[in-house]
């Protein structure tokens, strides 16, 4: 076991780094209720002003449906190819599977530009103009392997005996998996969906590639960064993003015990 | 025999031969399920990756900006020899490889106490705590510290009240270098955490038992076991920083061009599609070198 003093030295990293991951978000949420336009530290004041601002702002609006309607349609997608996948791949071994895992994972592991500008490459050659469903087709195609890799752990770790017994009282396929397997995963579908919300609703390069003139929520916010432009509205839209992504997470790792929401190949 | 029987047993005929045909043919049913992902990944992602490698081999026309389409090397030829972007490539790739250096570093002692110190519960408020960030809006973390970086933020307010000069790093290679640390460190975190806790703790009491102080067995047994938990991390540290140009725009200030950008710039004002392709096709093929490198060192023979 290690000494007291290696623990102590331990414990003291481990609380810096948590300072160094946690306090650069919790800020954003102060700077939310500035009095002040100008952002400086400390703020001057507190007032909810902003909010309302940003709520009445109809390019945020616009963005705002545009992201939460391209979110809702990529995560749908995902969730029918994601579950296909899962369930093919878990139903039988056969020499592709790691390929198909592999493949699957490269949009979220190659550089969001790469994917941005060979599916920009292909629309253009194929001749189908940016619009919303050209979005909706890239956000879809990294999606799909937060519901893979969800509902394929969960169907590891159901028992086959169930499915079986199932079968051998007399109940058919579709019986079987409609009140036997579908109650068994669905919490992991629920999960992998959220995360695929969560991971459409913040995407910011592929959708530049992918959106043509359109704004979703995330091209809006860097644009106004960029050019330093709107700030007291970029705190509060930020402050919701960050709930956004962070609300499904919290409850996809209570769905699944934790690993479904790890994103990067954590547990074999 | 009524009518109603009959269309039933007709009914039941017609659902049979399907599960029969399944049940004879157990791979058929993964085949069909597996058929609509799969398409859709070669349909549509591969071939525009593939796209991407072809395009590269073209060129436009200067006057036109059309796509003329014919093989050459020109774009890989104005690359490798033009000094501006030999620098943008050693520039990124040298930040990269600092950033998954200090990622590795920062995580190293985190994951090691998340594995082999902590309790089970504070195991998994850890695990959830690293999650979080993780999870948390790419944007929101890279504004973050702007607000903190910039000339009258948290930093310098920090600095002067522990009467420091400030520090003035915004939009400098350090806010980059800081901010990418930052932004993938959980990337790093979860990999090398997975590797460290598959180490039975048996092997550590058989170093010891041998005469091994902790830090020794640290050394010798836990980091080579881990290595490959810090390469799955180090491909998202490396890669991610590899790409990106959104950063770099927001807090690198001048002169601190990407390959990212000049991809960016190419497709979305000087509209040569060709050249951002080449260009584009550098990260990948110092992925691809990196990847085999590590599969060398022996790297995912654990994974």
């Amino acid at each position: 076991m290690e000494g007291t003093w290696t623990k102590l030295a331990l414990r003291i990293w481990v609380a810096l780094i948590l300072l160094f991951l946690f306090i650069p978000i919790l800020l954003i949420f102060f700077y939310a209720f500035n009095t002040s336009n100008i952002e400086s530290w400390p703020i001057p004041g507190l007032t909810l002003k902003w909010f309302s601002a940003t709520w009445d702002d109809p390019e945020i609006r616009s963005a705002l449906a545009l992201s939460l309607q391209a979110g809702l349609a990529a995560t749908a997608l995902a969730l029918v190819l994601g579950s296909c996948a899962a369930f093919a791949i878990h139903r039988m071994t056969f020499f592709g599977r790691d390929a198909v895992s592999l493949l699957f994972i490269l949009p979220l592991a190659l550089p969001g530009i790469i994917t941005g500008i060979s599916l920009n490459a292909f629309f253009s050659f194929g001749g189908f103009p940016l619009s919303f469903w050209t979005i909706v087709v890239g956000h879809t195609t990294f999606c799909i392997v937060v519901v893979y890799n969800n509902v394929l752990a969960r169907l590891r770790r159901t028992q086959g005996s169930l499915i079986e017994a199932a079968m051998d009282l007399g109940a058919n396929g579709f019986q079987t998996f409609r009140d036997i397997t579908l109650p068994l995963i669905s919490t992991s579908v629920v999960a992998g969906a959220m995360l695929a919300f969560a991971l459409s609703f913040d995407e910011v390069i592929v959708t530049t590639f992918t959106a043509g003139a359109q704004n979703t929520l995330p091209i809006w916010i860097f644009g106004a960064i960029r050019l330093g432009q709107r700030l007291p509205e970029v705190n509060v839209v930020v402050s919701f993003v960050i709930l956004v992504t962070i609300v499904p997470v919290v409850i996809a790792a209570r769905l699944t015990g934790g690993g479904g929401a790890a994103r990067v190949p954590a547990a074999r | 025999m009524s009518v109603t029987t009959a269309g039933r047993l007709r009914k039941n005929r017609g659902a049979a031969p399907l599960q029969g045909l399944f049940w004879r043919l157990p791979w058929l049913r993964s085949v069909l399920l597996l058929l609509p992902p799969v398409a859709w990944f070669v349909l549509i992602y591969l071939t525009s990756l593939v796209l991407l490698l072809i395009t590269a081999f073209w060129t436009i026309d200067t006057f036109t900006t059309q796509i003329v389409q014919v093989w050459n090397l020109d774009n890989f030829r104005l690359i490798l020899n033009e000094p501006a972007y030999r620098l943008i490539i050693g520039r990124t790739v040298g930040l990269a490889a600092l950033v998954t250096i200090t990622d590795a570093a920062l995580a190293f002692p985190f994951a090691y106490f998340m594995a082999r110190v902590a309790s089970r519960r504070t195991q998994t408020i850890l695990f959830a705590a690293v999650l979080l960030p993780l999870w948390a809006s790419y944007l929101a973390r890279v504004y973050a510290w702007i607000l903190i970086l910039n000339h009258s933020g948290i930093l310098n307010w920090s600095l002067q009240w522990i009467g420091l000069p400030p520090a003035n790093i915004g939009y400098t290679y350090v806010a980059m270098w800081i901010v990418f640390s930052y932004i993938w460190l959980p990337f790093m975190i979860i990999p090398t955490y997975a590797a460290m806790e598959r180490v039975p703790e048996t092997l550590l009491e058989a170093a010891a038992d041998l005469g091994a102080p902790r830090w020794r067995a640290v050394r010798d047994v836990v980091l080579p076991l881990a290595i490959p938990g810090v390469v799955a991390g180090s491909i998202f540290t490396f890669s991610l920083t590899l790409g990106d140009y959104i950063t770099p725009i927001l807090v690198g200030g001048a002169g601190s061009t990407f390959i990212g950008n000049v991809v960016y710039q190419s497709v979305g004002i000087a509209n040569n599609v060709p050249f951002a392709a080449a260009l584009a096709i550098v990260p990948v093929a110092i992925m691809a070198i990196y990847l085999l490198i590590a599969r060398r060192l022996g790297a995912f023979e654990a994974l």
